[in-house]
């Protein structure tokens, strides 16, 4: 049977299953054979993987026009990203995939039917975990490609890549200014209070994307569940779609509304959003609802070497570090911590994407005078 | 390949170079006193940008206070603020 090595620890769930298609996806010899056939048990492989939020890739030596019309033909073309189709080795096709994904070779799967494939891949990606043909139809019952949570955004991970791609595309073909091409994708930003259910996207966030933390203080689960139900804290959640989809949760902010003042204590987006500008659409907007609220905005900004941009967006938003009697409200600045405070204006609404948000100063648990 | 060798570059260099670069990056030309951002023509990404470029041009670094739009606002603005922070127009060979 399949000669080779023993696969790494099941536990480390594999995050891309990389299909051969000869003889494996499908039965037959696409460039020999008069037809080639899907068989129903790896349509329902296929399937069942991609609802866990595995996604799923192709590396066939074949002619690519073809194959990938046989794909569109059998209607499962859409599943897959990145598919390799050519005529090079099978190793490198693996590792330009997990490269272009940001994937370690250790979260990779690959299937084939043909043992020297197989080993080809092993002996340049150690990591890469091989399978049989013959097991095509059994690899959703086993521990590596169950994970443990499947959330709202893991269903929909594909789509989040694919989007992510064609915009990619889309954008190295723009000559135009960058307000004109973001202006073209149609961006809806939807500011809006945390539920619970999305708690575990926001805590993702906080710990994922250091680089555009602006505090630089990461905030526990429990304690943003706690701060969901105080009256003087708002914790509100970012999602952003565009007319590629949608980019899944993408800002989290925690503000501490004091009488005159409110105290922007964590501000985090996602990296992938970055060039949108997202940013500064979100502190513009916080700048104009305390403007309606009648209150100063203090911004907590712990400078890094990697959240210059950040600094960037708060200062050419007009935050500075002038003295104000508002400042006295919030102690316990941390050590590093700027306190940069901003005395509003109303800001007209972005040009670049339509907000969607809740109006802050109406909220009835503010504290009365 | 500047014409001074000696380092300070003229408010005239600076915004010729910084004109050259801005049309380059957003296919248009710029009026030195012409509102970059007025038109909402250009995104918070490209302000970032700027102040790479900036720095990295003119060999000047651009502090928190000074990173005030009023001072980005215009290629003039740009230059004002690149010779008061004692910034030359030297390109490459530098490390
Ligand atoms: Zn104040």
């Amino acid at each position: 049977m399949s000669a080779g090595r023993v696969a790494p620890s099941p536990q480390v769930p594999v995050k891309c299953l990389v299909w051969d298609l000869d003889n494996t996806l499908w039965q037959g010899i696409l460039l020999e054979d008069e037809t080639v056939t899907l068989p129903e048990a790896v349509l329902t492989t296929i399937r069942a993987l991609d609802a866990r939020g595995i996604l799923q890739s192709v590396a066939s030596k074949n002619d690519h026009e073809t194959a990938w019309e046989q794909l569109h033909a059998l209607g499962v073309a859409e599943f897959f990203v990145l598919p390799e189709i050519g005529w090079g080795v099978k190793s490198a096709s693996v590792r330009r995939i997990a490269e272009q994904l940001g994937f370690a070779h250790s979260t990779i799967a690959f299937i084939d039917d043909q043992p020297a494939e197989r080993a080809e891949v092993a002996f340049h990606l150690p990591d890469v975990r091989c399978y049989p043909a013959e097991q095509a139809t059994r690899l959703s019952g086993l521990p590596e490609f169950t994970p443990a949570t499947t959330t709202v955004d893991s269903q929909q991970r594909r789509r989040l890549y694919q989007a992510g791609f064609e915009r990619a595309a889309e954008r190295a073909s723009f000559a135009g200014p960058d307000e004109d091409f973001l202006r073209s994708l149609e961006l809806v930003l939807c500011v809006a209070r945390a539920s619970g259910a999305e708690l575990s996207r926001v805590e993702e966030l906080t710990l994922r994307t250091s680089q555009m933390n602006a505090t630089g203080v990461h905030y526990p689960d429990a304690e943003l569940r706690r701060l969901l139900t105080d009256p003087a804290h708002e914790v509100l959640v970012a999602t952003l779609a565009d007319r590629f989809g949608p980019h899944g949760a993408v800002g989290v902010l925690l503000v501490h509304k004091h009488r005159e003042m409110w105290h922007l204590k964590l501000l985090a987006t996602s990296c992938r959003v970055v060039s949108f500008g997202v940013g500064t659409v979100i502190v513009n907007w916080l700048v104009d609802q305390a403007s309606r609220a009648g209150v100063h905005l203090v911004a907590d900004f712990r400078p890094t070497d990697r959240n210059r941009i950040m600094e960037v967006a708060y200062r050419f938003a007009g935050f500075g570090e002038e003295e104000c009697a508002c400042h006295l409200v919030p102690a316990d600045a941390s050590p590093g911590v700027l306190r940069l405070h901003l005395t509003p204006a109303p800001r007209p609404a972005p040009t670049t994407m339509l907000v969607e948000a809740p109006d802050l100063a109406e909220r009835e648990g503010m504290q009365p005078p | 390949m500047t014409t001074s060798s000696t380092g300070a570059a003229t408010a005239q260099e600076i915004e010729q170079e910084l004109s050259c670069h801005l049309e380059k990056r957003t296919k248009r030309s710029w009026a030195p006193e012409e509102d970059l951002f007025a038109s909402g023509a250009l995104s918070s990404l490209f302000a970032m940008e700027l102040v790479v470029y900036l720095e990295k041009a003119f060999g000047v670094m651009i502090g928190g206070p000074d990173l005030r739009m009023e001072n980005f606002r215009t290629v003039r603005a740009m230059s004002s603020m690149v010779l008061r922070l004692g910034g030359d127009a030297e390109e490459g060979g530098d490390a």
